[in-house]
């Protein structure tokens, strides 16, 4: 019987011939921890009293509450920054020379076709833009993975996506996943993985598929796994580390169902509070807003600042609208410096800040008062996930959040036009 | 698997149940982690902490634990008194986190209300309702998550050799 990506890598990394619904245990390539998730797992290590640990595979990323946010915060970072030093972690990525982890983890190299990775946090899933196997775990089992390089892994089912034609303008992944959220719900793929095959994927940029990847998590999906071809070669080539074996799926390999989407159909889309899964055709919505928020994981790669800026450019924020930017990573913020793109989001009235995950997840750095709107590229909109518990956070693209912090409201970049 | 019998008091709760309301981000600083229980719910059930007492158990709907792999979301919840969480389904990080440190969790649909007493026994698998009778039955757990509800967590699954 054929296999599915995510069962040729948990075959290929347990040893074992691997099929859906099994309890493999499996070596995993990488494991990661953020600030918020490591000092658990440093806990749970000692706990086991085991002298072996697997530097190399780990890597420790402070992001979600730095720069420190106060007192308690920097005691949290120093825990990491201290058992970074105390037992030689190479890969520890300092404040100024990295930023939010999962773009980190794509720039750094550690994310490459048919890799098995683990993060404690949810949104590791976003290396399968790179055909990595990749998923989000808990402190304890990363503890596990420090001190033995391997984890148990239950083998996901697969739901296969099927993509033709093409975006049109200033639509893209983050449209496609609102809207397949929408489709199947926020427990639609739960401990499943998906696929995405067909003859739109070639016309799908990497940004735009590690995007996809990432809010797989939020229809419950342990991964979304796209097929590794030129564009997935071009985008790693130069940062990668070591090598690595691209891993598709054999033809006859088994799915639990077809989804189908005809890119070129896909509308610039919007999840309404409270659920990813709440979605909309921005068109459809009239939503006055208090804060666009670019930035994150999910929609904070030089990409992203591009098709916000092109839109932005020349024109200014709304009165009583604050516009956050927040590059992913330092690299994507010199990126932004030299291509001009800090003067265009200055010139517009934006408030530009160095990475972090701060207000994503209603840390700082732009928290929401009772009563506020914000429209954001981020991955959730749980209640009081940005600030206050009645406050409300709308998702979209990066265009539509550039558009609507022009606007005021809501709105498409071609609603704009006629602003 | 060694058998368990929980009977305790219901708190009742939805569907979609995520982890920021469980534990809000903000929280999650490790000088918290001692006293993580003083905060659960606390933006949409403000108090609850204080009124859970040891023992008893939390019902929900669909998908519950959806969101953040926070594993404070799961530690919040054992601190609090929580000996067990039955739901008609969970978030798969939320599901691995509470196995993974020995929170029970039981996948099984019921109606049963907030207030209700309720008993769980995993070497039948049933759940009842005791205040109103009705009875449901859940799965049984795949042999390896037996052997870690067994060893009370994965820390000492591993420290037993078994991994």
């Amino acid at each position: 019987m054929g296999k599915t990506i995510a069962e040729k890598i948990l075959s290929a990394k347990s040893g074992t011939d691997a099929h859906a619904g099994q309890i493999v245990i499996a070596n995993v390539d990488y494991v990661m921890v953020n600030d918020v998730t490591g000092p658990i797992a440093f806990r749970e290590y000692a706990k086991l009293s085991i002298d072996k640990m697997y530097k190399d595979r780990m890597v420790l990323i402070p992001d979600h509450y730095v720069p420190n946010k106060d007192v308690a915060s920097a005691v949290q970072a120093k825990e990491m920054r201290d058992f970074a030093h105390v037992h030689g972690i190479k890969n520890y990525y300092e404040v100024g020379k990295g930023g939010v982890c999962h773009q980190l983890m794509v720039e750094e190299g550690f994310a490459a076709p048919g890799r098995l990775i683990v993060g404690a946090d949810s949104h590791t899933c976003t290396y399968g833009g790179v055909n990595a196997m990749s998923t989000g775990i808990g402190s304890t089992e990363a503890a596990v993975a420090f001190a033995t390089g391997k984890l148990w892994f239950k083998v996901p089912e697969t739901i296969k996506v099927e993509l033709t034609g093409k975006f049109k303008p200033n639509v893209g992944g983050k449209d496609l996943i609102i809207r397949i959220i929408t489709d199947i719900g926020v427990d639609g793929a739960n401990y499943m993985a998906f696929e995405f095959h067909g003859p739109g994927v070639a016309n799908v940029t990497v940004s735009d598929r590690l995007t996809i990847a990432n809010m797989a998590i939020e229809a419950g999906g342990k991964a979304g796994i796209f097929p590794c071809d030129a564009r997935t070669v071009d985008y790693i080539k130069g940062t990668v580390r070591g090598t690595y074996v691209p891993v598709d799926a054999d033809p006859d390999a088994q799915y639990c169902c077809v989804l189908k989407y005809d890119l070129g159909k896909i509308e610039p889309m919007v999840a309404f509070p409270h659920l990813p899964s709440n979605g909309h055709p921005v068109r459809e919505t009239d939503v006055r807003i208090d804060q666009a928020y670019l930035g994150s994981c999910t929609n904070g790669r030089i990409e992203d600042m591009r098709a916000a800026a092109k839109i932005v450019k020349g024109r200014k924020v709304a009165d009583g609208v604050r516009f956050l930017v927040v590059p992913a990573t330092q690299k994507v913020y010199r990126q932004m410096l030299d291509e001009g793109l800090l003067q265009v989001f200055l010139d517009c009235g934006a408030f530009i800040s160095g990475p972090t995950c701060g207000a994503c997840l209603g840390g700082y750095m732009g928290i929401l008062a009772k009563g506020e709107r914000a429209v954001s590229s981020t991955n959730r909109n749980f209640i009081g996930r940005m600030g206050d518990k009645d406050s409300e956070v709308y998702l979209a693209g990066p265009e539509t959040v550039a558009a609507s912090a022009i606007a005021g409201k809501i709105v498409t970049p071609d609603e704009l036009e006629e602003f | 698997m060694v058998s368990k019998t929980i009977e305790g008091k219901v708190w009742r709760f939805g569907d979609n149940v995520d982890t920021d309301q469980i534990i809000p981000a903000e929280r999650l600083v490790s000088t918290n982690l001692d006293h993580l229980n003083d905060f659960i719910f606390e933006k949409v059930r403000p108090g609850f902490g204080q009124q859970v007492q040891k023992g008893d158990v939390l019902v929900a709907g669909r998908n519950f634990g959806c969101g953040s792999s926070r594993e404070h979301a799961p530690l919040s919840l054992m601190e609090a008194g929580f000996s067990c969480v039955v739901a008609e389904s969970f978030a798969r990080i939320f599901y691995r986190n509470s196995m993974n440190i020995g929170l029970l969790l039981v996948e099984c649909k019921t109606d049963i209300m907030e207030g209700d007493r309720i008993r769980i026994c995993t070497a039948d698998g049933k759940v009842t309702d005791i205040t109103s009778g009705k009875q449901w039955t859940f799965e049984k757990y795949p042999p390896f998550i037996e052997e870690l509800i067994d060893a009370g967590g994965l820390i000492n699954l591993v420290k037993e050799g078994k991994f």
